[in-house]
């Protein structure tokens, strides 16, 4: 509400076009909705979300447990980690789409790309700190594969898990605009592009805000819930 | 159940010369409860890793029956080792390999007088509830041989015997075969049918006494202190382990 207030007093004060207000933003926001136009855009980015967040975090929590778990794998594969954890955004962008054209596989590629190591790095420090008493007594009492990871790794390495995911969608999102920005046409990122060729900033505004709400509603509906349901047992 | 014969020749941790278990052989006769008693840092938690299969980097070998297979194992550790995120019960069912009928849980609650905390997280209970727990699980699995290392150690004088009572009238009622370690003779008489004394570095048989004292007079301490006097004086040998 403060921010709110803030909002339209500094923008009564300036008075440009540059810095709109609330309202008309809101009234932006509005006619961009009923048009159909914010929902299809925001839907195409949610999908392309979706689909690289999972690939990324099976396969980097997949590969960070076996990291994790052998020494060996993790000596040989620890630069090239480190390489891919700095490769900047865009190099990866740029390259996957010169090489692998300007399609959809080639914009999920790149994101997979941008995210994977962080994830990997998260849940290979999980997998290191996990209680070697509890996999002593799985082994002792004969826990198969399966049930080990079930029910003594995967809960220890949850925090890992959530802390990859919430860095992850943070960094998803700014990724997966530029990977729009630069090869696609549709999404946030192409509508964004588009309204900064028009200097039209309500409208930016109204997208970040759309924007902004979906981040809240995730946070809301899917991660607190799964946040309380793996604390349960806590004191 | 079988008679289980531990011969471990040789274990030795790397880069250290001295092997920490030189030639120790142990038998024990099926349903019998043996204590073994040796100073802090001999090796005895080593020994119990040794037969329960965590630690394979050793030569000998464990016999059960008279043949090479692997014992099943009930291990009850020093600390609970109870999963914090799975209730008690559930802690219990996951030792489970299926063969066993879950009523076992229920008549072992009862046994152990936890059938109320059994939808519990572990964290939420005590330490003597825990130990308790732990102790269900080793017997629910039906075990060829129970590992005890210490179970008590840490818990206050009144809880432990309070612990202790309701391991031996379980065991009673489920005889497996016990190697209990511990450090505290009086708990060894009042439990074992046969104390062995180990020696420090390398760990060997010092000697094996059998415990005269009748199951039911286990719990008047007068006998046990008169024992423990008897030992004192008759061995010579362990007396630096008393």
């Amino acid at each position: 509400m403060a921010f709110l207030v803030l909002w339209q007093g500094l923008a009564s004060y300036v008075n440009n076009t540059t810095l709109p207000t609330p309202d008309v933003v809101a009234r932006v926001f509005w006619q961009a909705c009923i048009s159909g136009e914010l929902p299809y855009h925001l839907g195409v980015t949610l999908l392309r979300l979706v689909v690289s967040f999972a690939v990324s975090m099976s396969l980097g929590c997949a590969i960070g447990i076996v990291l994790g778990r052998s020494k060996k794998l993790d000596a040989f594969f620890d630069n090239w980690l480190i390489l891919f954890l700095n490769v900047p955004a865009l190099v990866t962008i740029i390259l996957c789409y010169v090489w692998f054209g300007l399609v959809e596989s080639a914009a999920i590629l790149a994101v997979v790309i941008n995210k994977l190591p962080n994830v990997i790095v998260t849940i290979r420090e999980g997998t290191r700190a996990l209680d070697q008493d509890l996999l002593e007594m799985a082994r002792c009492y004969r826990f198969s594969k399966r049930k080990t990871l079930v029910h003594v790794i995967w809960p220890q390495l949850h925090p890992f898990v959530m802390g990859a995911t919430r860095s992850g969608l943070a960094l998803i999102w700014k990724i997966i605009l530029v990977v729009e920005l630069l090869g696609r046409s549709n999404g946030m990122g192409y509508r964004l592009h588009l309204f900064f060729q028009l200097f039209d900033v309500a409208s930016i505004l109204a997208y970040t805000v759309a924007f902004v709400g979906v981040i809240q509603l995730l946070e809301l509906i899917i991660l607190k819930p799964l946040d309380k349901k793996s604390r349960r047992w806590r004191r | 159940m079988s008679d289980i014969q531990i011969n471990i020749t040789n274990k030795s941790y790397r880069g250290r010369l001295a092997p920490i278990i030189d030639n120790l052989k142990l038998s024990l006769k099926s349903g019998e409860f043996v204590c073994l008693l040796g100073q802090s840092g001999c090796g005895k938690t080593t020994l119990l890793n040794c037969i329960a299969g965590l630690d394979t980097a050793y030569t000998g070998g464990i016999m059960l029956g008279g043949q090479h297979t692997q014992p099943k194992i009930g291990y009850i550790f020093q600390n609970p080792r109870l999963l914090p995120w799975r209730t008690v019960r559930e802690n219990i069912e996951l030792a489970l390999d299926g063969t066993q009928s879950p009523d076992i849980i229920d008549a072992l609650l009862d046994a152990m007088q936890l059938t109320e905390v059994q939808h519990v997280y572990p964290e939420r209970l005590s330490l003597g509830m825990s130990r308790r727990i732990a102790i269900i699980r080793a017997f629910a699995v039906n075990p060829d041989i129970l590992l005890m290392d210490e179970p008590f150690v840490s818990l206050d004088a009144p809880t432990a015997r309070q612990v202790r009572e309701l391991l031996l009238k379980l065991w009673q009622k489920r005889p497996h075969t016990v190697l209990f370690v511990t450090h505290d003779l009086r708990e060894a008489i009042a439990l074992a049918d046969r104390l062995v004394f180990l020696s420090a570095s390398p760990m060997r048989v010092v000697s094996e006494i059998t415990v005269p004292i009748a199951r039911h007079e286990r719990n008047n301490e007068r006998l046990i202190e008169a024992f423990r006097t008897q030992l004192k004086d008759n061995y010579p040998d362990i007396k630096t382990l008393l």
